[in-house]
């Protein structure tokens, strides 16, 4: 098994690269400067996620092609999407568990040569940073505390459920990002049905009902009043940010509420300047909130 | 419902129902403890989706399961409609697993009624073509070499495919109908 902390297979996905690399360009200079190593993988392909809901063989075998890849180049994976996460950390622990299943997908990856072995981790950049790196080293690199700033998390579902297979976080009172996030200095307000999902992974088939619970969401952040809210998935971040203004107008209702990858707040927090965080890419415009930061 | 409008009761005719089904399904990984369901809601109380829709019901999808209504439930277009946020499986009593039998039964909908919403299908063609499930265009890949960031990796789109053949997912594909939007 590989016990290697401090550097892993950046595995990026299909969306980051497709259209959020301010998640990306943060991740980078954050972990970098951590001193987590990245090392890119090579040859990989979409996690499987997508291809679940129509052929479960389809999802298993691009998922343990990848495990395979990072198994060949003996490294763990880190990998920033919380469907990426899910899938890998799923298959790879059913596949060493299971005998019969492992078995039947080792058929399919034997026709490339592959076999799959069982030596490797998935983690995702929340377990990365709160088990490998800690607190006290995050504690240590924050230079300019976030102490004005009040913000609310949204983690995503696939980084805590289901919870006997994760078997991390509590997926009904989430704690590990909450508690990244504080080490900032930011206050994460508490909010109700924060373990919720955000919708988007049915918006290919259906926008109203999404819409719905990313704006009931949306509404209970509000109300308690956060300037911000931290996500560490790339499908949740564009729910909230990408969407936010087709929400606002399908409801008739202003939010303008900033939503930024959490590598961007402990990035802030570092010292890294806005531009260097890649905050200009956001959809809405986190302008005001960086001004007590930086007045 | 309007009060104008007249209560049509959703009658289950015997012949509609297939003693058999629900042993087929609790054969498929995922899929076991179907029978373990008694039907006490949970699932649907606290699922996100259910509370905006008038007619996702995962209670109702596992009791037409076991009631062996198979025509019925693999034609449905309800099934299209669960986020796998996984809070079922987390809540359930008899850890009937029923995100997992849900997708089950969409990935038999797809032979049953040669059909599949849209968006899978150009996943899938998108998949086969680049190994990502979206075309990253050219752009894309100029723009990271602007601002510094590294190359993204060459995919092998040719192992997706054989892939995609030795699953039979290919021959699926083949004269497989799409739908749109899922109501």
């Amino acid at each position: 098994m590989v016990e290697e902390k401090t550097k892993y297979l950046l595995f990026l996905g299909c969306v980051i690269p497709y259209r959020l690399s301010s998640y990306e360009i943060s991740a980078r200079k954050v972990l970098t400067q951590l001193g987590v190593e990245l090392v890119e993988m090579p040859e990989y392909n979409c996690c499987g996620f997508p291809m679940d809901p129509v052929n479960h063989d389809v999802m298993l075998t691009l998922a343990a092609r990848n495990l395979c890849v990072a198994e060949r180049e003996n490294m763990n994976i880190l990998t920033l999407c919380n469907g990426c996460f899910g899938t890998l950390y799923k298959v790879n622990k059913t596949l060493k568990e299971d005998k019969e299943e492992r078995e039947r997908v080792n058929k399919y990856l034997n026709e490339f040569d592959m076999a799959f072995k069982g030596t490797i981790e998935v983690k995702h950049l929340v377990y990365v940073l709160a088990e490998d790196v800690g607190f006290e080293k995050l504690k240590d690199v924050v230079k300019k505390p976030l102490t004005d700033l009040r913000v609310a998390q949204h983690g995503g579902c696939h980084i805590v459920r289901p919870k006997a297979l994760i078997e991390k976080d509590d997926p009904e009172n989430p704690r590990l990002l909450k508690e990244l996030i504080e080490l900032t200095g930011a206050k994460c307000l508490d909010y109700m049905d924060e373990a919720e999902c955000c919708g988007n992974p049915i918006i290919g088939v259906n926008e109203a009902i999404p819409f719905q619970m990313a704006k009931e969401k949306l509404n209970h952040i509000k109300a308690v009043g956060a300037q911000a809210l931290i996500t560490v998935c790339p499908f949740c971040h564009m729910m909230f940010d990408m969407n936010q203004p087709r929400i606002e107008r399908a409801f008739n209702e202003k939010f303008s509420l900033p939503v930024l990858h959490y590598p961007q707040l402990l990035g802030l927090a570092m010292g890294f300047s806005p531009e260097e965080l890649a905050l200009n890419e956001l959809r809405v415009k986190p302008g005001e909130l960086l001004n007590p930061i930086y007045r | 419902m309007s009060k104008t409008e007249e209560y049509v009761p959703n009658i289950i005719k015997a012949e509609e129902m297939d003693p058999k089904f629900k042993y087929e399904i609790s054969k498929i990984h995922g899929a076991e403890k179907i029978m373990l369901c008694y039907q006490c809601g949970t699932c649907t109380a606290d699922c996100p989706v259910s509370r905006f829709s008038d007619y996702y019901r995962p209670r109702k999808i596992a009791r037409m399961v076991q009631l062996g209504l198979k025509d019925r439930i693999l034609s449905d277009k309800d099934l299209w409609l669960c986020t796998t946020c996984y809070t079922c499986i987390d809540h359930c009593p008899q850890n009937v697993d029923i995100a997992n039998i849900i997708r089950v039964l969409r990935n038999l909908s797809l032979k049953h009624t040669n059909s599949m919403p849209l968006v899978f299908k150009t996943l899938a063609g998108n998949l086969v073509k680049t190994g990502f499930v979206y075309v990253i265009p050219e752009s894309r890949h100029k723009k990271r070499a602007q601002i510094g960031l590294p190359p993204l990796p060459k995919t092998k789109p040719e192992e997706i495919e054989k892939l995609f053949e030795l699953t039979g997912f290919t021959k699926l594909l083949e004269n497989m109908e799409t739908f749109g939007k899922v109501e």
